[in-house]
């Protein structure tokens, strides 16, 4: 199962005018990875990981996400695959219940494996106080929670993450965290980018983006190692710098 | 001529967002109030740059009182809040030179204390600020926040969403100005900011948690403190979750931060137990807390 890519790029590049945002980037995520997507801001993150979730054409290269290719099967991949950001998640005047039923629905979850799966989701989160209240009265950490387990309703292959823990707390993040790892281990792909340093460390391979390329691709441990370096904040350092 | 923060408590309704908070900020000290998204930091900064007026409590902010000289307030902090909120259709030069004018003041005058990080957006000068990438936006509002020369500048999560460089060089410039004489205080939520400050206050759900030096604030932590790794790291936080003798275990980078209940805490036999669980490759070591650490002890 690990072996299996169910994402590959090849050589893909988009250009905005004459600015290349993202230049000739290649590399393959396995199934049941956690693949850390790192980058200084500008570097081309976002402009990448929108051609993957298919809501933006690139310019040249190759790329499949999940068995699909991003030019021709974009519908495909949207319904393979789950998103969460941290500026869009859930909708703050739906209440929790029904924002569930609602990316249920949109991921075309029958009325019954919605309500299963709600009950389910408001069990594990604890949630069960909270289900009839406004999503926009949620303190950040369950809202953060809550979306990661709406991205998984549909019990998508990948998993892409925009960083998801941006100002949480520490122990809200790693509870975050812990919810990542028990997907990974369910065998869910998790795409994730961030600007917590040690939240690399939790990856299973990190990626570098600097200025549109992707400038190192290893295990945290390989590359620091090979940046003679004690922690992921300064091989970023080291990088992004130039 | 710093602050001073004195019971001051404020409500939205049922919703307590600071609870008799108090403390000092010391003239020309760089103050971080550390703490997480909702723990009050914002409301707090809007009660002492005169926007929002507290229900109980005093402070003062540069020698004057927050109700009774706020005008005077005014003239002498300078702000920069977490959300952008410069003119998007003006350029950056027209921006600068909006707040220079309705200070008293012209660019030229006061261009030394926002020369170092100006001439990083000088070039695009004649770019509109809604176009400006975040880094050059947040070093636009900075300067902006600077440009009448302030005894005392605030800043509301000015690094919130940015990337580990522009990090570190924002922080280079808040030490460069504070050189200048200029007291801050700053906010965020990143933990390892924390030890960037002169002294910080630990921020949760509307209470103070701790106010100290960085350094003091770590020697504070209770227990030793271990870092543990395996080969399986999912498996290690899961084993060591039911392990009978765990105080706290938290992830950690590549490691899992781990106090004991007992006082003297035996690694053979944790090692033992972890083994048991099926983990290889265990390596066990006493650590030094970080503030990350010394926060999460104390909001537990």
């Amino acid at each position: 199962m690990k072996n299996k890519n169910v994402i590959e790029v090849e050589n893909l590049s988009k250009f905005f005018g004459d600015f290349a945002a993202v230049n000739n980037i290649s590399f393959q995520v396995k199934a049941g990875e956690i693949f850390g997507f790192l980058g200084a801001n500008g570097a081309g993150k976002t402009t990448a990981m929108k051609m993957l979730i298919g809501i933006s054409s690139p310019t040249s290269g190759k790329a499949t996400v999940a068995g699909f290719d991003v030019y021709k099967e974009a519908e495909s991949i949207k319904k393979n695959i789950g998103y969460m950001s941290q500026k869009f998640a859930l909708y703050d005047d739906l209440t929790v219940k029904e924002n569930i039923t609602f990316f249920g629905g949109i991921y075309g979850l029958s009325k019954k494996q919605i309500d299963l799966k709600r009950c389910e989701l408001v069990e594990e989160l604890g949630l069960q106080e909270v289900t009839n209240s406004l999503v926009a009265s949620l303190p950040l950490g369950w809202k953060q929670k809550l979306a990661f387990s709406v991205s998984l309703l549909h019990e998508p292959k990948i998993v892409f993450l925009d960083e998801p823990t941006g100002g949480v707390d520490p122990i809200t993040r790693r509870q975050f965290w812990e919810m990542i790892y028990k997907a990974a281990h369910n065998g869910t792909t998790i795409f994730v980018t961030t600007h917590y340093m040690d939240e690399a460390e939790y990856c299973d391979r990190v990626s570098i983006m600097v200025n549109g390329k992707i400038e190192a691709l290893d295990t945290p441990k390989k590359l620091k190692e090979h940046y003679k370096t004690d922690t992921m904040n300064d091989v970023f350092l080291k990088l992004a710098r130039g | 001529m710093g602050i001073t923060v004195s019971n001051i408590s404020k409500s939205y309704g049922k919703v307590t967002a600071l609870s008799a908070i108090s403390f000092d900020v010391k003239p020309g000290e760089l103050f971080g109030l550390i703490g997480p998204d909702g723990a009050g930091k914002t409301t707090l900064f809007r009660i002492l740059t005169t926007l929002l007026i507290a229900d109980k409590g005093q402070a003062t902010v540069a020698g004057y009182d927050v109700l009774n000289d706020y005008k005077s307030i005014r003239n002498s902090v300078g702000y920069m809040p977490g959300r952008f909120s410069l003119y998007q259709d003006l350029t950056v030069e027209e921006n600068l030179n909006f707040f220079a004018t309705i200070f008293g003041t012209t660019i030229e005058e006061n261009y030394d204390l926002v020369k170092d990080i100006y001439v990083q957006i000088e070039p695009f000068k004649n770019r509109r600020a809604g176009k400006l990438s975040g880094g050059m936006k947040q070093k636009l509002a900075l300067s902006c926040a600077l440009i009448h020369k302030p005894k005392v500048l605030f800043l509301d999560e000015p690094t919130t969403g940015v990337d580990p460089v522009s990090r570190k060089e924002f922080w280079e410039m808040l030490k460069r100005l504070q050189e200048k004489g200029i007291t801050i205080l700053v906010s965020t939520p990143y933990m390892d900011e924390a030890a960037l400050c002169d002294r910080i206050a630990l921020i949760q759900d509307g209470k103070i948690l701790e106010i100290d030096t960085p350094n003091a604030i770590v020697s504070h932590f209770p227990k030793p403190l271990y870092n543990i790794n395996a080969d399986n790291m999912y498996g290690l936080i899961a084993s060591l979750t039911k392990y009978e003798h765990t105080y706290s275990i938290f992830p950690f980078g590549e490691f899992v931060h781990y106090t004991d209940k007992r006082d003297s805490m035996d690694k053979e036999s944790l090692k033992a137990y972890l083994e048991s669980q099926g983990l290889t490759d265990i390596h066990i070591e006493e650590t030094q807390p970080t503030i990350e650490d010394t926060f999460m002890e104390l909001a537990k």
